[in-house]
């Protein structure tokens, strides 16, 4: 068991929890993810460790509530535990000292670049980020991403908030400028993250992205996870999750994301419709 | 006195009916009653040499408690299985007790051997439900502190054991649950979860500390088992865990499944009584599952209790050469999964949602024996045909998970990723470190798992002793 220490609401729907994990807080390095499971019947959802606190053990996740587990566990509030939580699962990010790099984070992707930016700034690096989301709402990390890196550049797809169109956009006035980067990191729904290897392509930009398939064991035994990177077969949770973005199947991903969509809309409308019960009753 | 006239036959095993049980997650086979366990028991002709033990990989005192049974002594025949295997009620269900035990059997010679199996999870059974314990006090503690990492039967067995020899045992298991295949992999319908919890639940009276989601290799690697948390010794028990695809077409659209994943979904998460568990899975009308052995059994009886019409089973060469127990497969038969030998897939077709339309196969017929001694299938060349199928599950093999040969270099494996150990200790060339079950042997039987751990376990004991014999000789390899 786990123990909530705190939570705090980023953005609508959107959930910084600390948690208690000792053993994950010593080891854990930027890019690595947890397995959770909130309950006996739960899923196993894999989530990002945003931030550690070492002193304390203690570990962040950031979740956005998609679906009944996210949301599940977005309802759970300080003092609570958490029943399972397994890692540092995946391969660290490989962060070269010193470079130039463009951290590009959509909506929640924000909360998987954060740590990767961070890193990069640990070893000297330097780091624009560009974060993005629809509404200035949904916008996520800005003050803990302005403490940390060189440049912080915001777009919102409304332009209710810093600069208006998609991260895209910014990434490509950047480029305009002349500015030269060694590599970029994009993190965010799929066709973002696609977008962004479009951009990067024919300048020869190395870019990594961060992909989020369907897992369950996160250790490397189902392969429900796998990938086409490069046309061959990688298991996300042991081979990645960060790969070179010109190289993934992006396509293959983006159906393989779909596989229990009627499942988990009716999971939702179970959860949802018992969420009103309880709160009706306890009116 | 007249000789003894004995019962040519076994007594048969009380079955669900096969209409019935291919719907539900109930199991099978229901156990021997009291009076027809003493029946079968009373076959036995207590033969002087014994030679039913050389079968079992743990060496049970197979005649001694089969006497203790006939004359209806179930504590005692409890006592006589723990003694040496703590997990009897998992061996009398799933051991492959034809090739192993029972072959060895004088009664088998003429006639059937005796249902040893049977007895075995007959005996398990009754102890649970009168409550019997086994309650030998272990050793004196000796502050000796050995890891295992993972929880399948090797390393339940290495655990049992030291903890009775007085050492302080802590299991680092990656999953929520510990039972390794026993509980991610083999189905209900043939052992219940109930079992293995109550196996292991004995584990912990004995003072053998589970500590769950703890991946090896990521949460600690093997050298900080020693360094930081003060270890003297590691058993490795991590078993075949790493699925393996073919290199075909359309491998990765949705509704393409390792078996792995099939089974950990349905057994694991519970995924078969969705949604009011969370993990879902996809029930599919039509089923095909590739594969022979006892995974590919479990994976197509899965699919017919999620509510498949057709389950096949499509397979490269005959019944005949199947791995899988031959009970299993009779089994299979009877609940309805329709049996395609001589074939093997080329592709697997896409409808506009890449959601698996088909699966293309070839046929196949047998050439000259292989190394495996078995004929090996060859493809006739233009006789591809489809089948219509929603859901393809893959059961063709297993191979060594990597997390935990890339994060020790020291620890030598073979070209497929398996540790190499000593055959008689499980000693690996690395200090300290032992290994045994399916990591060592690939995919192989409970029992040969628990034998491996068994052996561990006693070299174990004397290198922590003696920290300068562990029992490692190079030319063994
Ligand atoms: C390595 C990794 C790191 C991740 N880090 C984070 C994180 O830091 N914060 C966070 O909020 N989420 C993260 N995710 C995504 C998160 O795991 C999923 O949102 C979660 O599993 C959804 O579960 P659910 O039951 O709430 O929703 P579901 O009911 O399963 O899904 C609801 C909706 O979300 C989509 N969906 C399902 N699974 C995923 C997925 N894995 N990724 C994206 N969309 C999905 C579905 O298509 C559906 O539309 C990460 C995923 C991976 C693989
Ligand atoms: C579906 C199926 C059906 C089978 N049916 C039969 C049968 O009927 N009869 C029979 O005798 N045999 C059967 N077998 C084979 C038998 O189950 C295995 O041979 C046996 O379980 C091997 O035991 P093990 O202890 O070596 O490993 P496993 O049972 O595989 O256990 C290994 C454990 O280690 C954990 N682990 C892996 N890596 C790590 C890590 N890095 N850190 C921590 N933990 C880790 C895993 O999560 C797992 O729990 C079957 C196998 C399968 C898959
Ligand atoms: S453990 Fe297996 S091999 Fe040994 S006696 Fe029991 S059934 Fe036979
Ligand atoms: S070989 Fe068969 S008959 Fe003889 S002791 Fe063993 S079980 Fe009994
Ligand atoms: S989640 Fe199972 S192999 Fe990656």
């Amino acid at each position: 068991m786990h123990r909530i220490l705190s939570k705090e609401i980023l953005a609508p729907d959107v959930v910084r929890f600390w948690i208690e994990g000792p053993h994950i807080a010593r080891k854990r390095k930027p890019g690595q993810f947890v397995i959770v499971r909130t309950g006996e019947d739960g899923e196993r959802i894999p989530l990002t460790i945003a931030d550690v606190d070492k002193i304390r053990g203690a570990i962040s996740i950031i979740v956005q509530g998609v679906g009944k587990s996210t949301r599940q566990l977005n309802a759970l509030n300080e003092g609570d535990a958490i029943l399972d939580l397994a890692g540092p699962l995946g391969r660290a990010t490989e962060i070269h000292p010193g470079r130039k790099v463009c951290c590009i984070g959509g909506g929640i992707g924000t909360a998987v670049v954060y740590p990767i930016a961070c890193g990069v700034k640990a070893l000297h690096g330097e780091v624009v980020a560009i974060i993005g989301g629809r509404t200035r709402d949904l916008v996520i990390l800005e003050k803990e991403l302005r403490a940390a890196v060189d440049q912080v550049i915001v777009t919102t797809d409304d332009g209710s908030y810093g600069d208006k169109g998609l991260v895209t956009d910014a990434l490509k006035a950047l480029l305009a400028e002349g500015r030269h980067f060694d590599e970029v990191v994009a993190v965010g729904p799929l066709p973002m993250m696609r977008a962004v290897v479009e951009v990067t392509r024919p300048l020869g930009i190395p870019t990594t992205v961060s992909l989020n398939p369907v897992m369950v064991d996160g250790t490397g035994m189902c392969g429900g996870c796998r990938v086409s990177v490069g046309g061959e077969q990688k298991f996300v949770c042991v081979d990645g999750p960060e790969f070179d973005g010109h190289q993934v199947d992006f396509e293959e991903l983006n159906a393989r994301l779909r596989a229990y969509r009627e499942q988990e809309a009716e999971s939702l409308r179970l959860f949802d419709q018992a969420t009103l019960c309880r709160s009706s009753q306890a009116r | 006195m007249a000789k003894k006239i004995i019962q040519k036959t076994k007594n048969p095993m009380p079955l669900q009916d096969p209409h019935e049980r291919a719907h539900n997650f109930e199991e099978v086979s229901l156990g021997y009653p009291v009076d027809l366990a003493v029946l079968e028991a009373q076959r036995c002709i207590q033969c002087k040499n014994e030679p039913c033990i050389a079968g079992c990989p743990v060496e049970i005192d197979i005649p001694h408690f089969i006497k203790q049974v006939a004359e209806r002594d179930f504590e005692g025949a409890y006592r006589t299985l723990m003694d040496r295997n703590v997990l009897p009620a998992v061996c009398g269900r799933v051991c492959p007790q034809e090739e192993q035990c029972e072959v060895k059997c004088t009664l088998g010679v003429k006639n059937e051997p005796v249902a040893i199996g049977r007895l075995e999870r007959f005996v398990a059974d009754y102890a649970a439900l009168v409550k019997f314990t086994d309650d030998t006090p272990p050793a004196p503690p000796t502050g000796h502190k050995v890891a295992v990492v993972g929880s399948g039967p090797a390393g339940l067995t290495v655990a049992a054991d030291l903890a009775k020899m007085g050492h302080g045992v802590t299991i680092f298991e990656a999953l929520h649950k510990a039972g390794g295949v026993l509980v991610y992999g083999i189905p209900e319908f043939r052992l219940p979860k109930a079992i293995v919890e109550r196996e292991i639940d004995g584990l912990r009276r004995i003072g053998v500390e589970i500590k769950t989601n703890h991946v090896i290799g990521q949460t600690f690697t093997v050298d900080e088992l020693f360094t930081e948390l003060g270890f003297e010794a590691v058993f490795i028990g991590t078993g075949a865990g790493l699925p393996t695809f073919p290199k075909i077409p359309g491998i990765n659209l949705i509704g393409v499944y390792s078996a792995n994943e099939y089974l950990t979904r349905s057994n694991l998460m519970k995924a078969y009584l969705f949604p009011a568990t969370d993990t879902p899975t996809i029930r599919g009308r039509n089923v095909a599952v590739i594969g022979g052995g006892n995974t590919a059994m479990d994976a197509v009886r899965t699919s017919l209790r999620l509510g498949a019409e057709h389950a096949y089973l499509i397979y490269r060469r005959t019944r005949q050469e199947m791995p899988a127990r031959a009970e299993e497969i009779d089994h299979a038969e009877e609940e309805g999964v329709q049996i395609m030998m001589l074939a093997a897939p080329t592709a697997i077709l896409a409808d506009e949602r890449s959601r698996v339309r088909a699966i293309r196969c070839i046929r196949m017929e047998l050439g000259e024996p292989d190394s495996s001694g078995r004929r090996s299938p060859v493809p006739v060349k233009g006789s591809e045909f489809d089948v219509e199928v929603d859901t393809v599950v893959f059961a063709i093999g297993q191979g060594a998970n990597p997390l935990i040969r890339n994060t020790t270099p020291d620890l030598p494996v073979n070209k497929w990723g398996n540790i190499l150990a000593d055959d008689g200790t499980g000693a690996t060339q690395k200090a300290g470190v032992f290994a045994g079950g399916d990591i060592v042997t690939g995919g192989a039987t409970v029992i040969s798992a628990m034998g491996a751990g068994r052996k561990a376990a006693g070299a174990i004991d004397t290198y922590l002793r003696n920290p300068s014999s562990d029992g490692f000789s190079p030319t063994d390899v």
